[in-house]
């Protein structure tokens, strides 16, 4: 099977079955994706499949067949507009502690922020709406209500 | 996560025998260590002094030296100036992989820009100073870290001027440094990777001076975490993501109840499965026995393990349930018991005012975003591990026991974990000893690889190791001014650490002092504190703020509840009761009054402040909070903090944790935020039914520090017991009705 992952084609044997979390973590060995739950309830497995934010813990690889794949490794290098403005707020709000559970936020985030309509900053409702599928159990919510915010900003 | 009590009462060396678990003389010898770090690449500063003394001290080793006196284990100076520091603990989010840098540094004089930080692992140069033994909990990793720290820089620093004063061939005394670098009089200098060869073959100084606070320019300032950028782009590694070559990955059929075994085992469609490289039957904590699958990586073991048939035996084993525990308490609450503090209690009798209550508070999972997981090499003569630990030398030697090697051959690499609040250091080691199980049987089934046993987020929520229940009852006796005559107080649940190797020095007289730490004091009360501890198969342990998470709230609310009855304002009452005894509690709650607008904002209708004030850890935190009910829920929407946990060495950090302490305790407050068992089965299993806060659940945060410039307190877990209280005081403001269980219940 193959799999677009962050723009290369990667020819993978698998089960079509497989989650894309454990082709990315254990087959690929692109590990920034992180496994939380294994059933869609804590999203630190965000990643995005053609733009969209998917969790990849419960999406089997059949379904990307096709498809553009996004990881946190390259939606954060640099290359994409709104990728970079939440990366770059992230390390400004200090956001992350444990940071395990930051690169699915970063990915939902992102995802948030390239479906809103441009020239309106979303209200602090529709932040949080957009990120209450995350959980991070130490709690670094306040900053990255702060975050997504700002990055809103520099976008705008 | 461990109970507020002082270590400095504990004979050391009987801690650092319960660490390596056997007297052997080998675990005397000078350590390996030292040596490979300097082969590492960049230049162990002090490396060869350090042998030498350590050779010198006649095989006593590296024990001859205290880790104050160690730069070589702590600081690398590489040749273009990069410093890296050794963080003697394990970083899960608090910080300190940022913050003991920031301490060394400032002794160092180093660049800041140029400063990188890593983790130790079981060498005994990464023990606690002060415990005696490799631990990261109790909030202790700075306040027990600062003067280490400070001086292993100031040593390694004078090391530097050493070179310096032979390279230029002056008077030490002639020179200063400044951001990595000696300066002449004259203007010349010499940056510290230049003199780190040279200061490497210089004796380590026993004495040396440290600076005037009024001269800190890293300690104090808040500073950006060092692992920023690695954790806000996939880049940071944590224990789950250790690959190693050729190395399995394990999942475990775990019993249905704690403790039971298994009656047959039919794996014959498990080992179908393409990727099943083993299936094997391995002892399991508290006696239990499970099934491992071995697999190529984690989806194949767990469809391994889906296709497992397994019966279990459980008709041996204790099954509790959580409805007949809670009568099973209110049974025992009722019966005399070992007392805590006594007090004259027949003023209850008279009292003009009484008042009786009950708290109920269940079992909570730690529930860390990384789920538990822990990495084992085997070879013929040692072992390694890459885990997340919070006690890498009782991990190390537990590793060591079940592998049947000797402490010092089995190496621990502590790696960043993805949160942990008290779940990664238990006394059991219990996943470690499980990996290392695993690890072993894999070996003797023929495979020679590393194994990577991994939880699911069902396995650890129903792992057990809970912040214990507990059921509170108190009656209390008072006047119309609020004066407490009498307060009867009892408090039913199980010991942490009665069992364990703590409970030498944790339960006194059959009191579990993790279950009564926060009660009574600051507050000057006639109490009597009767403690009952239940013997149960759950596994129980401490969570973030350990006994605070309870005690806080019983407190709290009841202060709370004899201002309001008697017509009193909550935050007047408190500070009476303070009086003079109690400075920083006073100048916390001002701070957290004076910012929140409390006693001159008039709040829009339906919304209330309430207060609380807790001191665990040595810091005092005061909340004050803005809540109001909305569809028969209570909502938090603001809180304003004032905390005092004395030199805060990076404000930014003070801040964070403290957010996310409160966050935990939010979290507490939530419907659905309880574990319970029904016939021995843990009933939740992910965060679908285990609730924790989600973005939508968060208050506005102001947070304040007291400025001060005394010693550091602890901050990992302070900012977690005041929050449920204070929330509790303000909705029962609102709706005249106390709450009394967590988590709440308004209805």
């Amino acid at each position: 099977m193959k799999l677009v992952v962050n723009n290369r084609e990667i020819a993978i044997d698998a089960d079509p079955a497989m989650p894309l979390l454990w082709a990315l973590r254990d087959v690929i060995g692109l590990t920034g994706t992180k496994f939380g739950c294994g059933a869609a309830q804590c999203g630190a497995c965000t990643v995005h499949l053609d733009g969209q934010a998917i969790r990849s813990c419960i999406t089997p690889i059949s379904d990307a067949e096709g498809k553009k794949l996004t990881t946190i490794e390259a939606a954060t290098d640099g290359t994409d507009r709104v990728g970079a403005a939440v990366h770059a707020a992230w390390v400004k709000h200090d956001v992350a502690q444990c940071g395990y559970c930051q690169s699915g936020q970063i990915m939902s985030a992102i995802a948030f922020l390239q479906s809103q309509p441009p020239g309106r900053p979303p209200t602090t409702a529709e932040i949080d709406a957009a990120m209450a599928g995350n959980i991070c159990r130490c709690g670094t919510y306040a900053r990255i209500r702060a975050a997504v915010a700002d990055a809103a900003r520099t976008l705008a | 996560m461990l109970p507020n009590i002082d270590y400095r009462d504990l004979p050391h060396a009987a801690q650092r025998l319960m660490a390596r678990s056997q007297t052997d003389e080998a675990v005397l010898l000078p350590r390996r260590s030292f040596l490979k770090l300097a082969g590492a690449g960049g230049l162990a500063l002090g490396a060869f002094p350090h042998l030498a003394m350590a050779q010198a001290a006649g095989g006593q080793g590296t024990n001859a030296l205290k880790p104050t006196e160690q730069p070589s284990a702590f600081v690398q100076i590489a040749a273009n100036g990069e410093v890296t520091v050794t963080i003697n603990r394990l970083e899960f989010g608090q910080g300190v992989q940022t913050a003991l840098p920031m301490i060394l540094a400032e002794e160092l004089d180093a660049d800041w820009s140029l400063v990188r930080s890593r983790h130790g692992s079981n060498d005994d140069a990464y023990i606690d100073p002060r415990f005696g033994i490799h631990l990261t909990g109790g909030s202790n990793s700075i306040k027990n870290s600062f003067t280490q720290y400070r001086e292993l820089g100031a040593r390694a620093r004078a090391m530097l001027l050493g070179a310096a004063a032979a390279r230029w061939k002056v008077d030490v005394a002639t020179l200063r440094t400044q951001s990595g670098a000696v300066l002449r009089p004259d203007g010349r200098k010499l940056s510290y990777g230049e003199l780190a060869e040279a200061a490497m073959a210089l004796p380590v100084p026993e004495k040396v001076t440290l600076k005037d606070p009024k001269d800190f320019r890293i300690i104090g300032r808040p500073t950006p975490r060092l692992d920023a950028r690695a954790k806000s782009s996939g880049q940071q590694n944590f224990g789950i993501d250790v690959r190693l070559p050729g190395q399995l990955t394990a999942v475990v059929a775990r019993p249905p109840v704690f403790g039971a075994r298994l009656a047959s085992v039919d794996d014959s469609a498990a080992r179908a499965v393409k990727g099943v490289k083993a299936v094997l039957r391995v002892p399991l904590d508290g006696g239990a026995e499970g099934v491992a699958v071995v697999a190529d990586g984690y989806w194949q073991a767990t469809q391994g393990r889906e296709a497992l048939k397994l019966q279990w035996n459980t008709s041996a084993v204790e099954k509790v349930d959580s409805e007949k525990q809670l009568a099973q308490y209110r049974e025992l609450a009722a019966r005399p018991g070992p007392r805590k503090f006594d007090a004259d209690m027949a003023p209850l009798d008279t009292a003009p005012r009484r008042l009786e209550a009950e708290f109920v508070f269940p079992y909570l999972a730690h529930a860390a975003m990384e789920p538990l997981n822990c990495t084992v090499r085997i070879a013929e003569d040692r072992a390694e591990l890459w885990t997340g630990s919070q006690c890498p030398g009782l991990d190390g030697a537990a590793a060591a026991r079940v592998l049947g090697l000797k402490p010092e051959q089995v190496a621990v690499h502590v790696q960043m974990a993805g949160g942990g609040f008290g779940r990664r250091f238990a006394s059991s080691s219990d996943f470690v000893v499980e990996a290392c199980e695993i690890a072993k049987a894999t070996r003797a089934a023929g495979l020679n690889a590393p194994v990577r046993t991994l939880w699911s987020r069902e396995d650890d929520m129903r792992g057990g190791y809970y912040r214990p229940m507990h059921l509170h009852r108190a009656r209390i006796g008072f006047d119309e001014r609020g004066k407490v005559l009498a307060w009867d107080h009892v408090i039913v649940g199980q010991s942490i650490t009665t069992g364990t190797v703590f409970g030498g020095f944790q339960v006194k007289d059959g009191i579990d002092a993790t279950a009564t730490e926060g009660m009574r004091d600051p507050y000057p009360l006639p109490m009597r504190l009767t403690v009952h501890h239940p013997k149960l198969n759950v596994p129980v342990l401490w969570w973030r703020s350990v006994g605070s998470t309870h005690t806080a709230f019983v407190m709290e609310t009841l202060i709370d509840e004899i201002a309001r009855s008697t017509n009193q304002d909550p935050v007047a009452y408190r500070m009476d009761l303070f009086g003079d005894q109690h400075p920083r509690h006073r100048a916390a709650l001002q701070m957290a009054v004076d910012k929140s607008g409390y006693g001159k904002t008039r709040l829009p209708s339906g919304r209330a402040f309430g207060v609380a004030v807790h001191e665990s850890f040595q810091t005092v935190v005061a909340y004050v909070v803005e809540a109001s009910v909305q569809d028969g829920r209570a909502v938090l929407h603001r809180v304003t903090a004032g905390v005092h946990c004395n030199l805060a060495v990076n404000p930014r950090t003070v801040e964070a944790q403290l957010q996310g302490a409160a966050v935990m305790g939010l979290s507490m407050c939530l419907p659905g935020a309880a574990i319970t068992l029904k016939d021995g089965v843990v009933e939740q299993g992910n965060f679908g039914d285990f609730t924790v806060a989600r973005m939508s659940d968060i208050p506005a945060f102001d947070v304040h520090i007291v400025p001060s410039a005394d010693p550091p307190t602890g901050m990992g877990e302070p900012g977690l017991p005041p929050l449920a209280p204070a929330f509790a005081n303000a909705i029962a403001q609102l709706t005249g009705k106390p709450l009394r269980q967590l988590p709440f219940k308004l209805a």
